[in-house]
């Protein structure tokens, strides 16, 4: 039976249910496959923190939102065209997302009076009346399933919990995905549970039938694949990409990676990714601590590794000492802070970018760190290799700051050519660098490289360069601990000197139209939203220019001369205005700062009517 | 070229106080390094913060002064990836106990290659006397007018408890001691704690002076040696078994020489080096045990550390485009 074909140019599709339920899963399995068709995707995963709070309840609810289309997309859009409710929690926990008109797949079988109860709901919504202005499916999916599955040998439960599977089934139907990936996800899943695999092909399998042969769906929809750069691509997420980059900056600098860490939400996907690659010589050491995961990274950056300390932004405040001993011995470290929402434990899952101002000015004294932040999933690779090559380059910790939704959303990556990535080699010290009036010659662990102010990364066990350094005051130059004014206010200025001169690229402003007065300045994963505000203000006749920081110590050179272009400069943020207060401190530059800390992304409408407005009023 | 003491001495000025015990264990180690056989540029020293913990600038080998309670984390990142290089920690009692007490008991239940001395003289001495976790009870200091309340750690206690494979006490002004004290632990494979009685003459002197003071020591003091029976070393009482099981202290020509139990720092079973470490009275000193209370044989984390990745690289090295491209992918011409 065929049915009617619709062509969409991009779908918003949200999968909620319980945290049990297999939302993520079905939300990663739906992407990959609409990735691998060649449909332009970006995802947002929204989760709670609890690991299974209380089932039906509204903090219980999973989601995971995915944007596809035939075109360049940076977000995972803003409202969804489709929402799979596996439980009234789900519909409850959602409904204020979903424009009119919108398809709502709900599962009856979990619209029972105790669920509904639960969520405060006095009938249910789905025969009230009250979404008469959706296009709403009701689908026992919980009793289709078991029912497709009762010639197998598993229990009930086993058979209920493969109700994802036949949601998977229903929507890879519904938008012609390609179904051969899924089920080689499932073979290698469930490899060792032969009866589960077979359940879940079926489940799988049934949910597609039932939406060739249902009438409750009359048309098929087909998105087609977006253009995008020749190439190889896959699927990628943020956490994976970042330890994808610090492998690779490894290779490339030919060193081996130290990985110093403690378990934090939600970075712990590094240390978990980074801990199954030693045959790349990735050293992976899950420290007692925070403060030792740091350690135990700047005992090996002392001993030669490329070493680095993963964490979130409670980790980052216990190990700000000693980033301030790494600032002082000066030797390279890659500190990662996937920001999430804050202060003290705040919101584990979600995402924030209030962390800057942590990362910039964090310690005691004048201990300047660079700063580099990722712009979406892919873009996580390259952040982490620029982390490395500041690192190694200049000898100073490197804040590598990521974000929940950079580290957990995902996107169609263009796979780089090795041979592409840059030559990250560095070279230790070998000999004495110093000759004294005598002739005699000594190694000095302080003396600079005149051009990029490092010291030597000199390591243990190289004869003839026995040395000390530690945390108090030295020397310039000869390295001995010095409490001399002079020396002391040198050595800072140096230190601000040795960071102030790291050579990062110009900024680059996008302003197609080319008469734009207002810029939109962002950085990390404001990128999408703000891309996509700028392309709905354009396509509106609105012209408005988009510039987005990589570095946000040092800012590239050009800075100042791009923000005196334009009239007015907007920031938005997901915090209270940090990346605006040091833009308005170090340019004198009155910028209007935009900010919500929801622990959600922006959506793309939302600034774009911010971007109208201040457009109206220059 | 054979190497002695003047080797591993720096041209940098000492800054401890005069009298500090600190001059004695440095000039005990620095005359016991060339034992160790090693090229002074595999050798490093790395501290916490506190008057001990400048010893690695007096130290002519690598060396890292870091932050305080921290050196036990710093050097178990140096001593995991560099197993070539001989790390040693230098810490004190609050150092190690107070503000670095978990990078202690962790870095002790690992068994990563570190050898820790840990120099205690029950005072706070770079913050200017303050009491110490091994202060004793009622000790008054400056933030303690009225005498301390806390009960204090014994370090070789809590070592043990930690699941320390090496843990041994010495006093910094028995040089011999120390020397033999400090060869032992060099030749233990994974961490060995050393407790170093070490004197403050400024702050809290004379400590340590009933042990030292040659006309008490023998009948305060028992040296754990193996295969000897556990005496003071004057010979006149002994450890023996309790009735309940515990450890108790008899007359020796009460009981017999046979009835004293013989020190065995290779038992597996810590409970009897446990009991040892308890024995003595933390405010007069009276039978305290010093050498080396334990020493078995552990696989040390860096070797199974190492072998992990061995093991993961018998089958190949990664190849860095084939990890990148995954095997989920497809092509856009």
């Amino acid at each position: 039976m065929s049915k009617q074909v619709v062509q969409l140019s991009r779908v918003i599709i949200r999968f909620a249910g319980d945290s049990g339920d297999g939302m993520q899963l079905t939300g990663d399995q739906f992407t990959s496959r609409t990735a691998w068709f060649g449909n332009d995707v970006a995802t947002l995963p929204d989760f709670p923190a609890e690991i299974r709070a209380p089932a039906g309840t509204i903090p219980g609810v999973s989601a995971f939102q995915l944007h596809f289309a035939d075109h360049d997309i940076t977000t995972a859009g803003d409202t969804p065209n489709v929402l799979v409710a596996m439980n009234p929690a789900a519909l409850k926990a959602n409904m204020r997302d979903l424009p009119r008109g919108a398809d709502i797949i709900v599962n009856t079988d979990e619209f029972t009076p105790r669920n509904l109860a639960k969520v405060g709901y006095a009938a249910s919504p789905v025969d009230d009346g009250s979404l008469e202005s959706y296009s709403v499916h009701p689908i026992p999916l919980t009793s289709l399933t078991v029912e497709a599955l009762r010639s197998f040998d598993i229990t009930k439960k086993e058979a209920e919990r493969a109700k994802n599977m036949f949601a998977l089934g229903l929507l890879s139907w519904l938008y012609h995905r390609p179904t051969e990936g899924t089920l080689t996800f499932l073979k290698q899943k469930f490899a060792k549970k032969p009866q589960i695999l077979a359940a879940n092909i079926a489940a799988f399998e049934a949910g597609w039938s039932f939406g060739e042969t249902t009438e409750d769906f009359s048309v098929q929809y087909e998105v087609q694949p977006a253009p995008m750069l020749a190439g190889r691509y896959r699927n990628i997420h943020g956490n994976l990409a970042l330890s994808y980059g610090l492998i690779a900056a490894a290779q490339r600098a030919e060193l081996p990676l130290f990985l110093g860490s403690y378990p934090i939400t939600p970075a712990s996907d590094i240390l978990h990714e980074l801990s199954k690659h030693k045959k790349f010589d990735v050293m992976t050491f899950q420290a007692e601590d925070e403060i030792a995961g740091v350690g135990s990274a700047i005992g090996a950056a002392y001993g030669g590794m490329l070493a680095v300390t993963t964490t979130s932004g409670p980790g980052v405040a216990l190990k700000s000492e000693a980033i301030g001993l790494a600032v002082s011995l000066e030797l390279p470290l890659v500190i990662v802070d996937v920001q999430r929402g804050g202060p003290s434990t705040g919101l584990p899952t979600k995402t924030e970018q209030a962390d800057l101002l942590q990362a910039m000015f964090g310690r005691n004294g004048e201990a300047p760190v660079p700063i580099v932040a990722p712009r979406s999933p892919g873009d996580c690779f390259d952040a982490a290799i620029e982390a490395v090559r500041i690192a190694t380059t200049y000898r100073t910790p490197v804040f590598l700051l990521s974000d929940g939704y950079v580290a957990n959303g995902s996107e169609p990556w263009r796979i780089p050519d090795v041979d592409s990535l840059p030559d990250l080699r560095v070279a230790f010290a070998t000999e004495h660098n110093h000759t004294n009036d005598d002739g005699s010659t000594e190694f000095w662990p302080f003396q600079r490289d005149p051009e990029t102010l490092a010291r030597p990364w000199a390591v243990p066990g190289t004869k003839g360069l026995e040395h000390r350094i530690g945390g108090i005051e030295k020397a310039d130059g000869i390295g001995n601990i010095s409490y001399d004014p002079d020396n002391h206010d040198r050595m800072t200025r140096l230190r601000q000197a040795k960071v102030d001169g790291i050579t990062v690229p110009d900024l680059e402003v996008a302003d197609p139209d080319g008469d734009a007065r207002v810029l939109m300045l962002g950085w990390g994963s404001t990128y999408g939203p703000i891309n996509a505000a700028c392309e709905i203000a354009r396509r509106s006749g609105v012209s408005v220019a988009q510039a987005h920081l990589r570095h946000l110590n040092p800012f590239p050179a050009n800075t100042a001369e791009v923000l005196r272009r334009y009239d007015k400069v907007v920031i938005p943020e997901m915090n209270l205005g940090q990346l605006a207060l040091l833009i308005r401190g170090r340019y004198l530059v009155d910028a209007i700062s935009y900010n919500q800390v929801r622990g959600l992304p922006f959506k793309g409408e939302e600034l774009a009517g911010v971007i109208k407005d201040v457009v109206a009023s220059v | 070229m054979k190497q002695s003491a003047k080797d591993f001495k720096t041209d940098q000025e000492v800054r401890w106080c005069p009298g500090c015990g600190d001059y004695a264990i440095l000039a005990g180690v620095q005359s016991f390094m060339p034992e160790l056989g090693l090229a002074k540029e595999n050798i490093v020293w790395i501290s916490g913060i506190g008057c001990s913990s400048r010893f690695p600038y007096y130290m002519n080998t690598f060396g890292m002064h870091s932050i305080h309670g921290r050196a036990p984390a710093i050097a178990s990142g140096l001593a995991i990836t560099r197993p070539d290089l001989s790390v040693w920690v230098v810490t004190g009692d609050g150092d190690a106990l107070s503000i670095g007490g978990n990078h202690l008991i962790h870095a002790l239940r690992r068994n990563v290659n570190l050898k820790i001395l840990l120099f205690n003289n029950r005072i706070y001495g770079l913050t200017k006397g303050q009491y110490s976790p091994t202060s004793e009870v009622g000790k008054v200091t400056k933030s303690t007018p009225m005498g301390s309340l806390d009960h204090p750690f014994n370090p070789v206690s809590l070592a043990i408890g930690a699941e320390a494979s090496f843990v041994a006490r010495t006093i910094d002004s028995d040089r011999k001691h120390l020397t033999e004290t400090l060869r032992r632990a060099a030749l233990h494979e994974g961490t060995a704690l050393v407790e170093i009685y070490q004197n403050c003459n400024i702050f809290n002197d004379g400590a340590w002076d009933p042990l030292k003071d040659s006309e008490h020591r023998d009948s305060l003091m028992f040296r754990l040696e193996d295969g000897q029976p556990i005496t003071l070393v004057d010979g006149s009482r002994g450890v023996v078994r309790a009735a309940n099981g515990s450890l108790e202290i008899a007359d020796v020509a009460e009981v017999g020489i046979e009835s004293v139990l013989v020190h065995d720092s290779r038992n597996p079973d810590p409970a009897v080096a446990f009991a040892l470490s308890h024995l003595s009275d933390s405010v007069t000193l009276a039978d305290t045990p010093i050498g080396v209370f334990r020493d078995v044989p552990r696989a040390s984390y860096d070797s199974a550390f190492h072998a992990q990745i061995e093991s993961a690289k018998a089958g190949g090295r990664g190849d860095l485009g084939s990890l990148l491209a995954g095997n989920d992918t497809w092509e856009i011409a």
